[in-house]
């Protein structure tokens, strides 16, 4: 009797574990089952053909990912910039030069960081940072993927920091001491030892930053301007594949082309992130093995 | 026995080693069997032709042995040689390892105990372990002590503090916390949470007490009301303890087992392997030519 | 060639240099999360009164408070920690404690880790099409308490994992040995120390729940309602989505900018409070068990 109540236990705890496969591979399933329709009608080289998104046309509605990929990544990009180099510089910083004292008062600011809502950064680049970029750039409006940029960028900004941190901490003690004992100063053993040492957890943490950009919805959606246009210069409103799906989701009739397609439109970015983040989970498990 | 058939070296004893009450004798070395000079007891645990594996290493080989009901045995030998794992064995503490295998059979009352049909929480009851590190839980001392009865259905109030006061007197703790029984554990110095640790033993009536250096973490002093609680316990439980310490060992126990490399080199009277061993290698660890 | 005392003064300077920007770096994202910080508080703090936390929006919303979307926000966060708690502290302990490290381990934490990377919006559309559609809840504060419950789940998750690593080993041992089952051990042994760093990663995950609006666009959030939900199945205001709609899809922007100063101000605040809540508690049970 004891021995039969274990075991049911021990099967439930096993379901709840397994349950996580069954929500990934759940999302990867309705996602293509609902966007089958989609696929279908209009022919999976049409969604990825030049041309535009614009599904409402009177006369021959236009399927076309290719503009939103374009801004997707350009705001990607972007956000990389402004977050890997300022990440990993602060990460340096934390890791290898600041006090016990100092890393206990800025880590949990970071987390503060971390814990603003997207919603939240959206509204300050709606009304801080685009009314001075508009300025600084002599532009009508501020709200173009620079902005977007910058405010994913601080977003994506934690998870670079912590990660990269993490890495440059566990760099083994005795390749530092051995630098430092050739009579290398502090700098150059950050610089020429241990930095590389880590530069493949940073690599991980810049695409964990990456999947995290690309995905982000509600930033983007307030503070790129959402323009359908073909963008040429990051002073350009951009709309990425999430900000569609935001936009249009609530508007479509359920059932129609339209509709499905935006779930193909999701099961695009799903897919996107997936590979980043499994790129980055591989490095990640590469560097732990390694250090 | 594998050391045996080795041809051994005579050399005599140095000073320094007491045994219980008994003079330094100065003995030439024989070759003759082993263990012709214990006494028919009754057997308590047996083990036949026993090995351990831990994965593909062998931990264990070919261990027999028996150990005598309401005796102290003592297992000695340098880090590594086994003792800690035959101990574990008696209990199957050893199934938490994973890939670890038993070969040959373990007794307990002529009954072995590696067979499918037995009860493993049953036989954990029966055989009682003591770690090295004191490990009281995070709950008051009473209901440290009343712990092990709870689990095995034990409700009433009542009961549960005749209990717990009985354990406390035969753990010699009772007169040290009887006015503290809802302090916390871990508030108790290290010697009173070994006793308290043996008090929760107690508590779940088992037959064999094991004990895996119980000692090592504590003071002299601590150390020296620990002996003296084995020595009292031993009338009515059968006791097994690991140990460093050789005189602890001269000290307290009946049986001393020598294990060197996962083996059992020799075993036999107390006396009679700190004064007269018959292996070499023996004679060389209790003289402290290695370990 | 440079003289002895001439490299060194170089390298002296150009470390101190180096070592300069890296904090200059520091101090500049903490900059940016000052004038976040800054930004919406001076604005938000002023608009905000009991009338405005207690009271519904009045004539189109451009007057009145934002009591309902309070009320939404609590309710959906409370309803995704219903789904997510104790399904993630399950799957914790069948990794932690039951699970042996295997293939389907590995694969279990794989998809955590690539869960916790997919897009927010993409939870959308999942939610959309199983909680709405194929479980026709239709659009309710019951399918997007689910759908963000999910989103957190791989959060929830890890902070239990991390908390029921920080139990010793020789709590659940010292549970074995005395004969408890796995299940007893683990429920009176390891769970109960465990809880208050649980507590504090279940926190954590709400308030990111609490903030997120890509989730809820579509499975239950409502622009206006003159009413508080009554039901799982009606829809509801939330916060997130309120600063939303204020910020950009009302049709008189620039008069409600200060409400939705306010909604931010009350969004960042009930966050942080979240946070630091978490922070704390975090903070004084970090050493209990260190010895």
């Amino acid at each position: 009797m004891q021995r039969f109540k274990e075991k049911s236990v021990r099967y439930f705890f096993m379901v709840c574990g397994l349950l996580s496969i069954v929500i990934l591979f759940g999302i990867f399933y309705l996602l293509l089952n609902s966007s089958f329709p989609a696929i279908s009608k209009v022919g999976i080289k049409a969604f990825f053909a030049e041309g535009y998104w614009n599904p409402t046309a009177f006369s021959g509605p236009q399927y076309s990912i290719w503009n939103l990929i374009k801004g997707t990544f350009m705001v990607g990009a972007g956000s990389l910039i402004i977050a890997v180099p300022l990440g990993v510089a602060c990460a340096a910083y934390l890791a290898e030069i600041a006090s016990t004292r100092e890393r206990e008062i800025f880590k949990p600011i970071i987390e503060i960081l971390a814990g603003i809502p997207s919603v939240v950064l959206g509204f300050f680049g709606l009304v801080v940072v685009a009314p001075l970029l508009s300025r600084l750039f002599n532009i009508p409006t501020g709200i173009n993927a620079l902005n977007g940029s910058i405010l994913v960028g601080i977003m994506a900004l934690p998870t670079v920091i912590t990660i990269a941190e993490d890495a440059i901490s566990s760099v083994p003690q005795n390749y530092k001491h051995a630098s430092l004992a050739l009579g290398a100063t502090r700098w150059q053993t950050l610089r020429k030892v241990i930095l590389p040492a880590a530069l493949s957890g940073i690599i991980a943490a810049s695409m964990l930053g990456m999947g995290r950009a690309i995905g982000e919805t509600m930033t983007v959606l307030m503070a790129t301007g959402n323009a359908l246009a073909n963008p040429s210069s990051f002073l350009d409103s951009v709309r990425t594949l999430s900000a569609n799906i935001a936009i249009e989701m609530g508007e479509v009739p359920m059932g129609s082309v339209h509709f499905h397609s935006l779930f193909f439109v999701g099961l695009v970015l799903f897919l996107i992130t997936f590979v980043i983040n499994l790129i980055a989970d591989l490095i990640f498990q590469h560097y732990r093995e390694g250090a | 026995m594998i050391i045996a058939d080795k041809p051994q070296k005579n050399s005599e004893l140095p000073q320094e080693i007491k045994v219980k009450e008994q003079p330094r004798i100065v003995t030439k070395l024989s070759q003759k069997a082993k263990s012709s000079n214990v006494v028919q007891q009754k057997t308590k645990v047996k083990a036949e032709a026993l090995s351990f594996y831990y994965g593909p290493t062998r931990a264990l080989t070919d261990i027999s042995f028996d150990i005598i009901a309401n005796e102290v045995t003592a297992l000695i030998g340098p880090s590594g040689c086994g003792k800690t794992t035959f101990l574990r064995i008696i209990n199957r503490m050893n199934d938490l390892i994973l890939g670890s295998r038993v070969e040959g059979k373990v007794s307990i009352d002529g009954k072995d105990i590696y067979e499918s049909s037995v009860d493993v929480v049953e036989l954990r009851r029966r055989v009682g372990l003591v770690f090295q590190q004191p490990n009281p839980f995070p709950k008051s001392i009473y209901e440290n002590v009343a712990y092990g009865p709870r689990i095995h259905g034990i409700k009433k109030r009542a009961i549960l503090d005749e209990i717990v006061e009985k354990s406390l007197t035969q753990a010699a703790l009772w007169d040290e916390v009887k006015d503290r029984l809802k302090e916390f554990g871990l508030s108790l110095s290290g010697g009173q949470q070994q006793r308290l640790c043996i008090a929760r033993v107690l508590a779940v009536r088992p037959e064999i007490i094991l004990m895996d250096e119980p000692t090592s973490a504590l003071d002299p002093v601590a150390t020296q009301r620990i002996e003296d609680l084995i020595r009292t316990l031993a009338s009515d439980y059968t006791i097994i303890i690991v140990t460093h310490n050789m005189q602890q060992a001269a000290r307290i126990s009946d049986t001393t087992a020598f294990f060197l490399l996962g083996e059992l080199v020799e075993w036999g009277k107390t006396s009679q392997i700190f004064t007269r061993p018959r292996d070499s290698k023996t004679e060389e660890y209790i003289t402290g030519r290695f370990g | 060639m440079l003289t002895k005392e001439e490299n060194h003064h170089r390298r002296n300077v150009s470390e101190k240099f180096a070592f300069l920007s890296l904090r200059l770096s520091l101090f500049l994202v903490m900059f940016i999360l000052g004038v976040i910080l800054y930004d919406i508080t001076a604005k938000g703090i002023g608009v905000l009164s009991w009338d405005f936390i207690t009271k519904m929006p009045k004539t189109g919303m451009t007057e009145g408070g934002i009591f309902p979307a309070i009320v939404g926000t609590l309710y959906v966060t409370v309803l995704a920690a219903l789904l997510a708690v104790p399904l993630g502290v399950a799957s914790a302990i069948f990794l932690n404690e039951y699970a042996t490290q295997g293939k389907i381990t590995r694969l279990i934490r794989i998809s955590l880790r690539n869960l916790a990377g997919v897009p927010s919006i993409v939870f959308g559309l999942f939610g959309v099409a199983l909680f709405v559609q194929i479980m026709g809840f239709r659009a309710s504060l019951l399918a997007a308490g689910l759908t963000l419950g999910l989103l957190t789940l791989p959060v929830t998750v890890t902070a239990a994992e991390e908390a029921l690593k920080t139990v010793p080993k020789s709590f659940r041992e010292g549970g074995l040995a005395l004969g408890a089952t796995k299940w007893q051990m683990i429920r009176t042994l390891v769970l109960p120390p465990a809880f208050p760093g649980m507590l504090t990663g279940v926190i954590l995950g709400l308030a990111r729940a609490a903030g997120e609006t890509a989730p809820i666009l579509f499975t239950g959030a409502a622009f206006f309602l003159p009413f508080l939900p009554n039901s799982p199945f009606s829809q509801f205001m939330a916060l997130p989505y309120h600063l939303f709609i204020m910020a950009t899809q009302h049709h008189n922007i620039s008069a409600v900018r200060p409400i939705a100063y306010g909604t931010a101000f009350v969004l960042l605040a009930m966050v942080f409070l979240l946070n630091l809540g978490a922070i704390i508690l975090r903070y004084r049970y970090r050493k209990r068990f260190q010895r």
